[in-house]
């Protein structure tokens, strides 16, 4: 990972950062699997061989049939086409984890650069607020505000996002304390720059680089979370296809219609790896850059 | 023990429970609908509703409802679920313990497993061993509990029945005394050596479905620690000394390495506490997580409030021993804390 890959042109930066990203093997597949993915959500009406069993029915004469040659990865109870139905799941999840990411990073890196900059009793309020997010284990929180809530598709995204913002607030909030003393803000300081001046123009371009790797991590782990929500009954409903309710629906018939949850199950895990391997690439980049 | 140190900690806790309390508090009466209403069900009479909003103070002031509601707290009193019919503090004193054991026994398995992956992971680095372990770090971060039970259960439980597949005991094993409500430790007391082989056996599966993610975590953090501290000079120094590499990996490289990697223990057993609720529901385990997902599905207000404030006690005072834990082994961190 470390081994220097062969310095594709030139010293700039950029160049450089490319080159540490396409240098790793794991990066390109990362790169790869998530452009498949990606393409198959947004062109699944196209790309899927069964589109119209995204609803309640499929084929009632091909229910429970193993995976073959018509139907590569079986179908369900309903006689729907598993594959269709992963696609159409991954074109939820990722809808759901752009919409999270974007209300949930703006909001955190908001309260993380007030609180970092303007420090007293400003960051000693913002950041016990914070605390009170993180004293729970994400997931218990998502799931008790679900409780409360109709589980619906825009319900699952607004308790997401209430657990999910807390940690941008404390990853820039670290970021911006110690950017906070460095010379340029300083500087901006002395010819009287505004707050706001300094805030998103001076610190904000020093914290993109750990923005963006967390939001790319980040869209695996939203769709990690979704689906858990899903599995434990508190996401989307059916007959929406949804890659954690259907691997808990198929786990009841397990293990005879194994095929039911281990595809839904690994396609799951496809997608956050995929998305894990860019972030990781992207880390390294950034610090080759630097 | 250093004071100075745990009681800025403790405080901070107690401040974030008291916040949580009374966030889920709010969300818990703010939602729309009659909290009375959906507790008794369509087919209760309108007094039975009038008599039960009296009985919680729902028709008082939020701020007057969160007052009765700590004041019953201080008398150790949680309320009443209306899906077991019991108080929620009985509840949870009779699944909290299950959940407890199924985290302890993945925190040992997340110990053991990740910190010799990791070490191997560098020792080895860019070798068969290093690319293995890596993988299989990887796929543990990426892989939600749930996905890894249901693989587990599929393979150990159904092609190759090695493992029960769910509950915590044979139906024909007898349930050992209560004393600590953990069956590893209660059938241990009762002398039931064979009831303590088949409580183990029940917790292999769904515990190494948990520690997993915490295997990847740990593994992957290990593994970088010692590669950094491979390369400081006190460890070339003890190789030119012609010390042999594996005195130089477990006396040098392993214990600075390890420091950090606590840390994280701390955020992946608190992440363990959440993740159970996935690992409970595959295999079965009659656990608080089982029992948080039912009373969240039948709207029980009294008892997700309850359920939602012990394991945030349960993961802040985890995080608690985990800061005191390190500042022993580490004194740096507890100078500088005193410095500043």
């Amino acid at each position: 990972m470390a081994a220097p890959s062969a310095p594709a042109g030139g010293n700039k930066p950029r160049s450089k950062a490319l080159a540490a990203f396409f240098g790793n093997p794991l990066s390109v597949l990362g790169l790869a699997i998530v452009t498949v993915i990606v393409l198959l959500s947004v062109f699944a009406d196209w790309l899927t061989p069964y589109p119209e069993h995204v609803g309640p029915i499929g084929d009632f004469a091909a229910m429970n049939m193993p995976p073959d040659e018509t139907y590569r990865l079986g179908t369900d109870t309903m006689g729907r086409d598993l594959f269709t139905r992963i696609v159409y799941g991954y074109q939820l999840s990722l809808i759901m984890a752009v919409v999270v990411l974007s209300i949930a990073t703006p909001v955190g890196v908001v309260v993380g650069l007030v609180a970092g900059y303007k420090g007293g009793w400003i960051d000693y309020a913002l950041m016990r607020i914070t605390d009170i997010f993180l004293a729970v284990p994400p997931l218990v929180l998502a799931m008790a505000i679900m409780g409360f809530l109709q589980p619906t598709l825009m319900n699952g995204m607004l308790a997401i996002t209430a657990m999910w913002w807390p940690w941008y607030a404390r990853l820039i909030y670290n970021v911006t304390r110690a950017e906070a003393q460095e010379g340029y803000v300083l500087a901006a300081e002395t010819v009287g720059a505004s707050t706001a001046h300094i805030l998103f123009r001076e610190i904000l371009p020093n914290c993109w680089p750990s923005i963006l790797t967390k939001m790319t991590l980040d869209i695996g782990f939203v769709i990690l979370m979704a689906s858990s929500l899903s599995f434990l009954g508190l996401g989307v409903q059916p007959p929406t296809p949804d890659l954690g309710s259907m691997v808990a629906e198929g786990a009841k018939y397990m293990p005879d219609a194994w095929w039911l949850s281990v595809w839904p199950a690994i396609a799951i895990l496809i997608v956050v790896l995929g998305f894990n391997l860019v972030g990781d690439g992207l880390r390294e980049a950034f610090e080759a850059e630097s | 023990m250093n004071w100075k140190f745990t009681l800025p900690r403790i405080g901070a806790a107690l401040i974030a429970l008291i916040g949580i309390s009374m966030l889920i508090f709010a969300i818990a009466r703010v939602m729309p609908g009659d909290p009375a209403r959906i507790a008794l069900g369509p087919n209760a009479t309108e007094e039975q509703v009038a008599t039960l909003r009296a009985e919680r103070h729902l028709d008082a002031a939020l701020p007057v409802q969160y007052w009765e509601f700590v004041k019953a707290l201080s008398r150790g009193d949680l309320g009443r679920s209306l899906y077991t019919n019991r108080p929620v503090t009985t509840d949870i004193a009779q699944f909290l313990p299950a959940t407890l054991e199924l985290v302890l026994v993945s925190v040992i398995i997340m110990v053991v497993v990740g910190l010799p992956l990791g070490a191997l992971s560098a020792h080895f680095r860019g070798r068969f061993p290093d690319h293995l372990g890596r993988l299989i770090a990887l796929l543990g971060i990426c892989t939600p509990a749930f996905v890894w039970g249901v693989i587990l259960q599929l393979v150990f439980g159904y092609f190759y029945p090695i493992f029960p597949i769910e509950g915590r005991l044979l139906e024909s094993t007898p349930v050992p005394p209560t004393v600590t409500g953990f069956y590893l430790i209660d059938t241990l007391l009762s002398g039931n050596l064979s009831a303590f082989g088949d409580a183990l056996h029940h917790l292999i599966l769904p515990a190494t479905a948990l520690a997993l993610a915490g295997i990847g975590q740990t593994a992957r953090l290990t593994r970088s620690n010692m590669i950094e501290v491979y390369a400081k000079p006190y460890v070339e120094m003890a190789s030119a000394y012609g010390f042999r590499p594996w005195r130089i990996a477990t006396r040098y490289a392993f214990r600075p390495a390890f420091i950090p990697t606590l840390t994280i223990l701390g955020l992946e057993c608190a992440a363990m506490l959440g993740n159970a609720f996935l690992v409970e529901k595959v295999f079965g385990w009659p656990g608080i997580s089982r029992y948080g997902v039912e009373v969240i599905i039948r709207k029980d207000l009294d008892a997700i409030v309850g359920t939602v404030l012990i394991i945030a006690a349960a993961f802040l005072i985890m995080n608690i021993l985990v800061d005191v834990l390190v500042s022993i082994i580490n004194p740096r961190i507890r100078l500088s804390q005193r410095k500043s």
